[in-house]
């Protein structure tokens, strides 16, 4: 919807980076990282869904409502996890005195 | 603002008869033609969810399992809510009366998007279908909630089919939200300020954005389900490294704020209703605007109330209870308006009012015992029991059908022209009141003695109440029905209602009953504040039976 008009360029750089950064999660995958494991793999993942929602779904070039709608989703998503995660990690902890 | 007087030459055109044939509807992108077509369609799943309701209540009647097994009484409960939920009361307002007035209440042509708004009506008959597929090949039997691990791993029934039906039926809800949000923002004619919408746009733009935000959560949850248990992938089964209470952390995410989805449409009708018919303003406009929009974010941070007794952590638990207590502020606000509006006012017990009367008591109930089953402690008794059953039943059978009911009779002649008997459906209104209180409250004092839910065999102390209930059912049936009589004899005999039967001032009163394809002659211009009774304009036709 908007006008800008994007060099075909970026999106190719777009691409081959994407490209790339596959390549680096898969061989990234035989190295054991212990706890650091998924915090590398979501890294790059969160990396490269940055880069197809900036460039790709052209919120980089779109109004500031367009990019309040995409981020108040993410928001959403960390609301989500924030609470599953304060179940999750305090499902063991029994109360003092006991 | 303006207004078209047609000179009686033939037939005026409108939106019903601009064009005759099968096709002319099915292939339409007026926005009020696919109001009518979601009417027929959710009218005919309510009807199917209302027998699985009626054959609960037969078996219920009495102690033993006369008129079905344990299986088939699994698959009826469940059928009855998966029908009634994602079927009738998800797409119920917004979709019928929110897709057909909507853009005339903004003076626009139509929605943002016309042509995603008949691709969501196909894919909710899609969604419908394979519901229907489900039904009769042999139906499902994990309760609508799905829990793990007996839809996974257990359950014997069309899961993954089922499964799918709602994956389908959701994107339909999520394509009306994208549309009204779109619309609400783009199209809203000149001088229609944001502070001059009326209240019901207020809702639908809170229910859209729980819509857009929540039901992909629900797709992906039961995309899920489906991977675990056709391809067993661990995601919730502990013995493949999964984890069954994130299921219903995922599922409660979207499914709290799904009954929002289903209240707060109904909200933006009693405020329009009420308003209406208490000749004034709705009492703080700016308060039960916002408060629609709060209901809406805090309506995300509370789903673990559901997880009491399911192993989540006593500390998350408590964090909340205590935002379930909070979301109960924006909901009284709301409530204490509207007793407000009507305070001193002339109040006309016209249909619709009565409806909406009934909306604010039996509301409040459910709400108030929400807060029971939002306390900690209070919950592990109720969990489970007939109390929830009845707490949600006067949710969404008293808030949201009644609602529903509200504004359909509010509305029915701007949507077809024609005026219904007033006796009769102030009657029906009676009986709808007395036949709900009469089926739910026992089931309150049931679930409190100790009754659980989704059995049919229980002790002989308990018949009493299932009797009382089920008695109550069929007078709710009997008052659910007879709308179908009065308002098809309308459509016929009805007498012509004009462009403002009610005298109420929004744009949707300034035009034709029922509206032109285009909705206006021309673009309204707005000057007035909404709701400005106090200048007299529109409140000169009254229908008083
Ligand atoms: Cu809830």
């Amino acid at each position: 919807m908007s006008d800008h008009i994007v060099p075909v360029r970026v999106y190719w750089s777009v691409f081959i980076t994407l490209l790339v950064m596959t390549v680096v999660t898969t061989s990234i995958a035989y190295i054991d990282l212990g706890p650091f494991n998924l915090l590398v793999a979501m890294t790059i993942a969160v990396f490269k869904a940055t880069l197809v929602v900036l460039f790709f779904m052209h919120i980089k070039y779109s109004t500031n409502l367009t990019k309040a709608i995409v981020i108040s989703g993410f928001v959403f998503l960390l609301v989500m996890v924030f609470f599953t995660m304060c179940d999750l990690l305090t499902r063991n902890i029994t109360a003092p005195g006991r | 603002m303006i207004t078209t007087a047609p000179v009686e030459v033939e037939a005026p055109k409108n939106y019903i008869n601009a064009e005759y044939g099968l096709k002319s509807w099915l292939l339409t992108q007026d926005h009020k033609r696919i109001a009518v077509l979601y009417l027929i369609s959710i009218t005919f799943f309510f009807l199917i969810g209302g027998i699985f309701a009626t054959l609960i209540r037969l078996e219920l009647a009495t102690p033993a399992a006369d008129l079905v097994e344990s299986n088939t009484y699994n698959k009826l409960f469940t059928m009855h809510g998966i029908i009634m939920i994602f079927l009738f009361l998800v797409p119920s307002i917004p979709a019928t009366l929110g897709n057909f007035l909507i853009p005339l209440m903004i003076g626009a042509k139509d929605l943002a998007f016309p042509r995603i708004n008949l691709l969501s009506w196909y894919i909710y008959i899609l969604g419908g279908i394979m519901t229907l597929y489900v039904m009769v090949t042999g139906g499902v039997d994990t309760g609508w909630t799905f829990y793990t691990p007996l839809s996974s791993t257990y359950s014997n029934g069309y899961v993954i089919a089922t499964a799918c039906a709602i994956f389908v039926a959701g994107f339909s809800s999520i394509l009306t939200g994208l549309n009204f949000v779109v619309t609400i923002h783009r199209m809203r004619a000149p001088g229609m300020t944001w502070f001059r919408l009326p209240l019901f746009v207020w809702a639908h733009y809170a229910t859209s954005l729980l819509q857009i935000l929540g039901t992909p959560v629900l797709a992906v949850t039961l995309l899920l389900l489906g991977l675990e248990r056709g391809l067993h992938i661990g995601i919730f089964d502990p013995a493949l490294g999964g984890d069954p209470v994130l299921f219903q952390h995922l599922f409660w995410f979207y499914s709290h704020p799904a009954v929002y989805i289903m209240i707060l449409p109904a909200m933006g009708v009693i405020s329009e209703v009420i308003s209406t018919f208490c000749r004034r303003a709705p009492m703080g406009y700016t308060f039960i605007a916002f408060s629609s929009v709060a209901i809406a974010v805090f309506g995300f941070l509370v789903w673990g109330h559901h997880l009491f007794v399911s192993s989540q952590s006593v500390y998350a638990g408590m964090v909340f209870s205590v935002l379930s207590y909070l979301v109960a502020i924006p909901s009284a606000i709301k409530v204490f308006n509207w007793t407000a509006t009507m305070y001193k006012g002339s109040v006309l017990l016209s249909t619709p009012m009565l409806y909406a009367l009934g909306f604010i008591g039996l509301f409040t109930i459910g709400g108030l015992t929400g807060l029971f089953l939002a306390a900690m402690g209070m919950d592990v008794h109720l969990t489970d029991t007939y109390f929830v059953v009845a707490h949600f039943h006067y949710i969404m059978v008293g808030g949201a059908i009644l609602g529903y009911l509200a504004g359909l009779h509010f509305w029915w002649p701007k949507i077809t022209g024609r005026m219904y008997s007033e006796a009769w459906s102030r009657i029906s209104a009676v009986i709808v009141f007395v036949g709900f209180n009469l089926t739910f409250f026992p089931q309150f004092v049931l679930g409190y003695l100790g009754m659980p839910r989704r059995y049919h065999v229980y002790p002989p102390e308990f018949q009493i109440y299932n009797v009382l209930s089920s008695a109550g059912a069929s007078v709710l049936g009997i008052g659910l029905l007879l709308p179908f009589v009065y308002l098809a004899f309308s459509l016929k005999y009805g007498a012509l209602a004009g462009s403002n039967p009610w005298g109420a001032t929004g744009l949707e009163w300034q035009t034709d009953s029922p509206p032109t394809t285009e909705n206006f002659a021309i673009t309204p211009v707005v000057t007035a504040e909404a709701y400005d009774y106090a200048a007299g304009q529109g409140a000169k036709t009254v229908v008083v039976a």
